[in-house]
């Protein structure tokens, strides 16, 4: 396990430095000088080389990738070009909507796809299956986004029971809080229940047709009973990994769900500095965001081997 | 053939038709302003109703049916493109450094979550249709170069390609003459299952602006037009959403059919 996990590690490290140096990449070729956007056409020649070297751009491009990367390890993301203000307390304030949003939304998506995955494996081939199947299809057809959009429509203008935007801000209380998320993360998770649900009923039905599934039957376990106690567990190993899986589509997701509902995320963070050309805060976020996923994949990948030791010796 | 490939090839083949139709007809110029006949709901004149600017709904989804369409057509033509050459040169050459070198790369480029980098190239490269699809396009490279490698990989162990190995046949040769035809079944229905997700892709950046730009008409940006307009003009949603949905269904179901009908084994099991 020491030595699949080390393995596991590099690989993560390797992947981490790869992903930074395609985003510093990208950045450094996006046209325009930072220092003479933020300081406008009539800047004097001294006054903006003054600003480059207080933003560090006049040295060389490796100088500027090991800042970042050093800077970014000791938590320091640099400072934002329009703000003047460092990007990591940018960063923190909107982690605060964005990763509760994602979590709300895994639950969601989770407490949907279980019991109808569950359901749908246990009535196979029937109506219930059938109705199932039907609303998964039709969830993985549907932009969350539009989604979000009718939720409002819904929920929101015609039924007042929710604002159609804006988050209270969890000085409020946490009930305000996941009040004003509520919508956000059910649009969110909407598609991604539909996938859970598909998954879950596909290993399902892998397993009930498994020896020890006959074997627990053979003992006197009604279809029920064995489904519950042996099947479920067993089919959780790829569902796990596909709730990892989710997690980063969620964080990537919310980008788009929180411009529907004007939450302060770091998706909005994102376009305002994209639209700004603060491109230093674009560039953390969306380290930011690679090294989540690359990260949970990381976790995900340990815990799938801690469960079955089969996976440990096949890398 | 399935009820799914019947009902997906039916609804995918309408959004296609229309698409080509309205390079030769729309009921009305999808970009005239009309700003009498503004905000109308769907109506014998204008059959899905018209914008706020007076714009024919109708022309406009038909139009936006050829962005759609356009875009994620041509990101899955990158991905196979790219990805399944360098698919079949992993399988061809399993085990070697260059196997190794393209599933990390694909590793790395599934690391990535594809919205998050579509909006990084988008933002350093500018918004724009072209944009859109190489920031989708990259993320179908490695899903056709992982699913050519697996198929191809099974392949390399059978007798048939054996037996062109011992006439003489090289790797590419083989990979071009025997592989790729075994495979382009599998191709096909990955092929319409990324074509949906482009579909999607490409609506949720034109959604927030990063997709083909004005007065190029995309289902995405019309939703993004009736987001202020959705609690008196709920048509505006409406429409451009059930033409998203219907496309993407109608590809789904296609893919889910194709596959089963495709697949010899399922096809005899249910004669």
């Amino acid at each position: 396990m020491l030595r699949y996990s080390l393995k596991r590690a590099l690989s993560l490290l390797i992947s981490l430095a790869v992903a930074s140096l395609v985003i510093f990449a990208v950045i450094e070729i996006a046209p325009g000088d930072p220092a003479s956007f933020m300081l406008g056409v009539n800047a004097q020649p001294d006054t903006l080389a003054a600003l480059r070297t207080e933003l560090g751009l006049d040295q060389s491009k490796a100088e500027r990738y090991v800042s970042w990367i050093t800077g970014m390890l000791r938590g320091d993301f640099g400072t934002s070009y329009t703000y003047r203000t460092p990007v990591s307390q940018m960063i923190a304030d909107r982690m605060w909507v964005s990763l509760p949003l994602a979590l709300y939304a895994l639950a969601l998506s989770t407490a949907i796809a279980f019991p109808a995955g569950i359901y749908a494996a246990s009535r196979r081939g029937k109506v219930g299956d059938l109705t199932v199947m039907s609303a998964t299809q039709l969830g993985v057809a549907i932009p969350n986004f539009w989604f979000a959009m009718m939720l409002v429509l819904v929920f929101a203008i015609n039924l007042r029971w929710f604002n159609a935007g804006g988050f209270s801000g969890w000085d409020k209380g946490l009930v305000a809080g996941l009040h004003s998320l509520t919508l956000p993360a059910i649009a969110l998770a909407l598609p991604q229940a539909a996938i859970l649900a598909r998954v879950m009923r596909s290993a399902l039905l892998d397993i009930l047709g498994e020896d020890f599934m006959r074997t627990a039957r053979a003992k006197g376990l009604s279809r029920r009973q064995a489904l519950w106690r042996h099947g479920l567990r067993n089919a959780l190993i790829p569902v796990l990994t596909i709730i990892g899986l989710q997690f980063s589509f969620l964080l990537a997701g919310s980008i788009i769900i929180e411009q529907v509902f004007y939450l302060p995320g770091l998706g909005r963070l994102v376009f305002q500095s994209i639209s700004s050309r603060d491109l230093i805060v674009v560039e953390s976020v969306v380290m930011l965001l690679v090294f989540a996923v690359i990260t949970v994949n990381f976790l995900v990948d340990l815990a799938y081997a801690a469960v079955d030791p089969r996976l440990r010796s096949r890398t | 053939m399935s009820r799914n490939l019947i009902l997906g090839a039916g609804l995918s083949s309408l959004v296609v038709l229309a698409a080509l139709l309205s390079f030769v007809w729309t009921p009305y110029d999808y970009a005239a302003l009309n700003i009498p006949a503004k905000l109308q709901t769907p109506n014998a004149q204008h059959w899905f109703g018209t914008d706020h600017f007076g714009r024919d709904m109708f022309s406009m989804i038909m139009v936006g049916a050829r962005t759609s369409i356009a875009v994620a057509l041509l990101a899955v033509g990158i991905g196979m493109s790219l990805g399944v050459p360098l698919g079949l040169a992993a399988a061809a050459r399993k085990g070697s450094w260059l196997d190794e070198l393209i599933m990390r790369g694909n590793d790395l480029v599934f690391a990535f979550p594809s919205l998050v980098i579509a909006i990084l190239i988008t933002a350093v490269f500018g918004a724009g249709a072209v944009n859109a699809i190489i920031a989708i396009g990259i993320f179908n490279i490695p899903v056709f170069a992982r699913i050519t490698r697996g198929a191809a990989l099974s392949l390399w162990e059978r007798e048939f390609i054996m037996a062109a190995r011992v006439a003489g046949k090289g790797a590419a040769r083989i990979s071009a003459e025997h592989i790729l035809p075994n495979v382009a079944n599998l191709l096909i229905v990955q092929g319409t299952i990324q074509f949906s997700l482009g579909i999607l892709a490409e609506a949720g950046l034109s959604y927030v602006g990063l997709g083909a730009q004005p007065p190029t008409p995309s289902w995405g940006r019309m939703l993004a037009d009736a987001q202020t307009m959705v609690s008196f003009a709920p048509h505006l949603a409406l429409i451009p959403g059930f033409a998203i949905i219907l496309t993407v269904l109608g590809l789904n179901l296609m893919g889910d059919g194709l596959r089963d009908w495709l697949d010899p084994r399922i096809r005899v099991a249910r004669s």
